[in-house]
Formats: C-alpha cells, sequence, structure tokens
C-alpha cells in the first residue's frame, strides 16, 4: 500500500496541473495582500475582514473564507477530479491493473494521494498567506470574533486548528471529485462536475427556506473554524463538522470504491 | 496448482446491450505454446484477453490463469502472467526508466533488480531516461515487452506486438518472441499478421463475430485445407477421365489447363503412370496446400458469406 501511495504521489509531483493548483493556493492569499496594500479598503463584511489590517495572522483566516466559494473546490477537483479519469484517458488503468495490486489497493492509494494534495494546498494557502500577512501587517495579536484579543502565538494555534476543521468538507469535496472521476471515466466532465457540486453546496447552504437543514449542509461546514475564533470556543459546529464531514466523505468512496472494483476497463 | 493450464477460457461471453462481443469463446493454452490468437478487426480478440486479464468482467463463463480466478483471486491470479492488450500504455511524463521503476515497484518481488537487464533485452538503455512521451510507437512496444519481462512471466499475452512497427522492428520482435518462447515461456499472441502466426505458433485459435471457429494445431490446420494434388498437363479433359478411373482418386475438378486431384500420396503415383501410359503429357505435378491466409479467410468470410444466404 505505501509503494502504491509513494507512486501516486509521485505521478501527481510529475504533473504541471499539480504545480497550477498548489500555486494558485498560495498566489491568491499572496495577491490579496498585494492588492491590499494599494487601496484603502478591506473586505469587512468578512469574518475577521474588518481586522486585516491590524495583523497580518488574519490574512489566512479572511482566505480561508473567500477561497471556500470557487478556489479551493477548483484546485481540489483540478487533482481529485482527474485522479482516476486521466489514467482511464492514457490507457495507464490498464498497466497498474496487470500489475500485482488489487484494485481496492490501488484505489486506496488514489484516494490517499487526493488528499494529501488537498492538504498540502490548503497549508500551502495558509503559510503564504500568514506570511505575506506578517510582511505586510506584522506578525501581531488578533482580534476573535467575540471581540477578544488573542495573543499572536495563540493565533498561530488557532489557524493551525482552523486549517484542520476546514480541511474536512475539502476532503469531502475531494471524495466527490475521485467518485465522479471513477464512474465519468472524463477528466473535464469530472473536474467541472466537481467544482459544480462544490458551488451548488455553497449554494444551498445560503439559499431561503434551507434553514432547518442549513447546519447539516456541506457548504455550511466551511464555516465550523468559526467556532475556534469564539470564546470561549464553541465547539458545536466543530463537532457537527467532523462527523458530517466524515459521512460526506464516506459515501462518494464507498460508491466510487464499488464502481471501481467492477470497472471494465475497456477501450480508451 | 501448479500442473493447471496456463490458460483455460469455458463458454466467455461479453455483452455490451444489444452488441455480443464475445459469444461463447472457449480456449485451451497449453504450456509451452506459442498460441496465435486470429481474428478480423472487431472478432472480439482484444475484448476476451481483457477478460482474460480480469481487466473486464464477463457476462458469463470462467478464466482460468494456471488455475486461477482473476475475478476472484484478484492480482494474485496474476502471478506469473504478464502482457499488454491493444498496445502498452505509459506515463508520458515519466522516463522509460522511472515507468519500469513504478511498475517493478508494484510488483515487489525483486523486479526492481531486473530494470536494467530488460532495458538492455529491448535495447532501450541509451534512451530510458528519455520522457516516454517523446518514444516512437515501436519503442513503446519494446518497453511493452520490458514491462511484461520484470514480472518474469511464465505466460504472455501479446496483443498485436507488432502492429505499428517498420519491416525491421517486426523482424525484431518475432526475433524476439522466439527467443522468449525458447527460454520455455507460454505465450498468447493476439495478430493480424498471418505470416507472423505462420512463423511463430504451433497452436492457433480462429475467432469471427465473437465465436472461435477454429482451435487446434496449425499444422493440423494447414494440414485439413491440403490433401490432393495439382496437375498441368497437355489434354486437361481426356486427362480428367484417365484419372476418375484410377484406385483411390476421389475427384478431379478442372480449372482452365490445371487439375485438381482429390487423393493421396499412393494414388497420385498410379494415376501418373497411368496418364503417361495414356500417352498424356504432365508438365507440372505438386501437392495442394493452402496458406493460413487462405485458410484464415476462408473460415471468416464463408461463414460471412452463409450468413448473409
Amino acid at each position: 500500500m505505501t509503494r502504491v501511495y509513494k507512486w501516486e504521489v509521485l505521478k501527481l509531483l510529475a504533473q504541471k496541473r499539480t504545480y497550477l493548483g498548489l500555486g494558485a493556493a498560495a498566489a491568491i492569499p499572496s495577491i490579496f495582500v498585494v492588492v491590499l496594500l494599494f487601496q484603502t479598503g478591506g473586505p469587512n463584511d468578512v469574518p475577521l475582514g474588518r481586522y486585516i489590517r491590524e495583523t497580518g495572522l488574519a490574512v489566512p483566516f479572511v482566505a480561508l473564507f473567500f477561497m471556500s466559494i470557487w478556489a479551493f473546490p477548483l484546485i481540489t477537483a483540478l487533482v481529485a477530479g482527474d485522479i482516476v479519469a486521466a489514467e482511464t484517458h492514457n490507457g495507464t488503468l490498464k498497466t497498474i491493473l496487470t500489475r500485482s495490486r488489487d484494485r481496492g489497493e490501488i484505489f486506496a492509494a488514489k484516494v490517499l494521494a487526493a488528499f494529501s494534495y488537498t492538504i498540502a494546498a490548503v497549508i500551502a494557502m495558509a503559510v503564504v498567506g500568514a506570511g505575506a500577512g506578517c510582511a505586510a501587517w506584522g506578525f501581531k495579536p488578533l482580534t476573535s470574533l467575540s471581540g477578544t484579543t488573542v495573543s499572536a502565538a495563540q493565533a498561530v494555534a488557532l489557524l493551525a486548528a482552523s486549517v484542520g476543521v476546514y480541511l474536512w468538507p475539502m476532503l469531502a469535496i475531494a471524495a466527490f471529485g475521485v467518485l465522479i472521476s471513477t464512474v465519468t471515466r472524463n477528466s473535464a466532465a469530472s473536474v467541472v462536475g466537481t467544482l459544480m457540486f462544490a458551488l451548488l453546496m455553497q449554494l444551498l447552504a445560503v439559499l431561503p427556506g434551507t434553514e432547518p437543514i442549513r447546519p447539516y449542509l456541506l457548504g455550511t461546514q466551511f464555516d465550523a473554524w468559526h467556532g475556534f475564533l469564539r470564546r470561549p470556543t464553541d465547539w458545536v459546529p466543530v463537532l457537527r463538522a467532523a462527523w458530517l464531514c466524515a459521512l460526506y466523505a464516506a459515501v462518494p468512496l464507498a460508491a466510487g470504491y464499488l464502481v471501481f472494483l467492477r470497472h471494465d476497463v475497456a477501450g480508451e | 496448482m501448479s500442473d493447471a493450464a496456463p490458460v483455460v477460457a469455458r463458454g466467455l461471453v461479453k455483452r455490451y446491450g444489444e452488441i455480443l462481443a464475445v459469444d461463447h469463446v472457449d480456449l485451451t493454452v497449453e504450456r509451452g505454446d506459442v498460441f496465435g490468437y486470429l481474428g478480423p478487426n472487431g472478432a472480439g480478440k482484444t475484448t476476451s484477453l481483457r477478460m482474460l486479464l480480469g481487466l473486464i468482467r464477463p457476462t458469463s463463463g470462467s478464466v482460468r490463469l494456471f488455475g486461477r480466478d482473476p475475478l476472484h483471486d484478484g492480482a494474485r491470479a496474476l502471478d506469473g502472467v504478464a502482457g499488454f492488450v491493444e498496445g502498452p500504455r505509459f506515463y508520458p511524463y515519466l522516463s522509460g526508466r522511472r515507468n519500469l521503476r513504478l511498475l517493478a515497484d508494484l510488483d515487489g518481488a525483486g523486479a526492481d533488480g531486473r530494470i536494467e537487464a530488460v532495458l538492455e533485452l529491448v535495447e532501450l538503455r541509451d534512451r530510458a531516461n528519455d520522457r516516454v512521451g517523446g518514444y516512437s510507437h515501436g519503442m513503446r512496444q519494446r518497453l511493452g515487452i520490458a514491462a511484461s519481462l520484470l514480472r518474469q512471466p511464465r505466460l504472455l499475452l501479446l496483443d498485436e506486438p507488432a502492429t505499428g512497427l517498420d519491416p525491421a522492428g517486426m523482424r525484431d520482435m518475432r526475433e524476439l518472441v522466439r527467443r522468449l518462447a525458447g527460454e520455455g515461456i507460454t505465450i498468447l499472441l493476439s495478430s493480424h499478421l498471418l505470416a507472423e502466426v505462420e512463423e511463430l505458433c504451433n497452436r492457433v485459435a480462429i475467432i469471427r463475430k465473437g465465436r472461435i471457429v477454429y482451435e487446434g494445431a496449425l499444422g493440423e490446420l494447414l494440414r485439413s485445407a491440403g490433401g490432393g494434388y495439382r496437375l498441368r498437363v497437355g489434354d486437361p479433359e481426356r486427362a480428367r477421365l484417365v484419372l476418375l478411373a484410377q484406385p483411390g482418386v476421389a475427384g478431379v475438378e478442372v480449372r482452365e489447363r490445371e487439375l485438381v486431384v482429390a487423393c493421396d500420396e499412393a494414388a497420385i503415383g498410379v494415376a501418373s503412370v497411368a496418364l503417361g501410359r495414356a500417352g498424356i503429357e504432365i508438365t507440372a505435378l505438386v501437392p495442394q496446400t493452402a496458406t493460413l491466409e487462405e485458410l484464415f479467410l476462408g473460415l471468416t468470410e464463408s461463414r460471412e458469406e452463409e450468413a448473409a444466404a
């Protein structure tokens, strides 16, 4: 399993689209900082947006918010949506399926590789965003969503925790990408389909009339990290995101696994 | 288990909606065979090979490779089995050597230590660090063989290995197949190239519209269509009457100035003497044989005509 996973990661590292995704994840917060340096206004209507010039540590939090709408889903879809479909298109799926590895092992390695890439993209954004923000506005204490001040060191810990929680819905999106990639066997359809799914989830979370089910929608879980920035910490959205995102990921993964096991690898 | 035949397929069927791609195919490839699998385009060769390798699920029927079922035993069923269908495919953004390293890692069992030897065997060492995306068709075919040999196979399935190669490449591929067969590897070779099959294979199966129309020894197939002799004589009509009067002559067919006589070797000897006594000169007498191409076309086209009739 470790060897199969290693090669899935090495294959990703040999493809331009991986760097395109990781580069975009790192570039977006940097561009955001540069733009804010040249204008006086700010993203006052987003969480922590009004404090963005008080400390560079606010930058990655703000980026987490606005990148959840389409940037991160697109970055994730680029790889997760392609990870099986590209192999079908290139005809390499038959190459690896006629070696000494079972289909389940190959599928698991592909899922783990897609997850690893997604985690790397979010971490890249957080690190570069924090770095660029601190270079522009300094490594200073952060004002929490409850209006209290947290030290810079504490803010870094909160950022790490928030990134961890934010990854859960991202991994659910990646799981859906792997499913659609397995089912459609078409890279373009999978990438677009994954992005559409993520946008639909976001849309459902803001549509009027969805209030009763809103806490349970995938789109809402992108805001679960807000719980860490409240004083005292609000664990309810965090815990709900944990089990809900596990469920949102488990269903497509189970379906994808079953499809992959029975998948006819016919002409490409 | 270890005594089981390399390939035993029974009643293999693959249906895509209304289309019956493979229709109750039975195949047996014995140890040491170089088995030719012949058929026109779209006859079901590649679909059958995919089922043998477990890449697609049969609608019904069973496959055993050395006694193991690829659908139930998974990768274990492919122990000792290697090959490719519809041409070998590799990651174009990785070098040839890196592709082999990847596959060797998936195989384990010391395959990594064989990379340089198989690259040497297929004469790709000089280009092994180039990306496969820049390889010619022939180089990819050779890399496909190299990738197969990493597994130290006892059974090699090759789908049209010489297709698209230039004459020198085809000759080299034939040499390689012959050498591998000489080392005791059982080979299942799907091919359009009848001369190649005739040269390399001891047994063949011919598939047409998803059905096997012949399976058996190649020599037997060639002999079955032979028998009889072709004669060129001075007076064909009189010669026909003389021949028909001879013992052992089952029939005589006149084709322009040539006679086709259905009889065995002893009978043609007696008949030729009779022709001489009758003053009919014989200018040519040759045993009638059929080429694999004639047989192939006969088996695959005549049935189509029958079906159309």
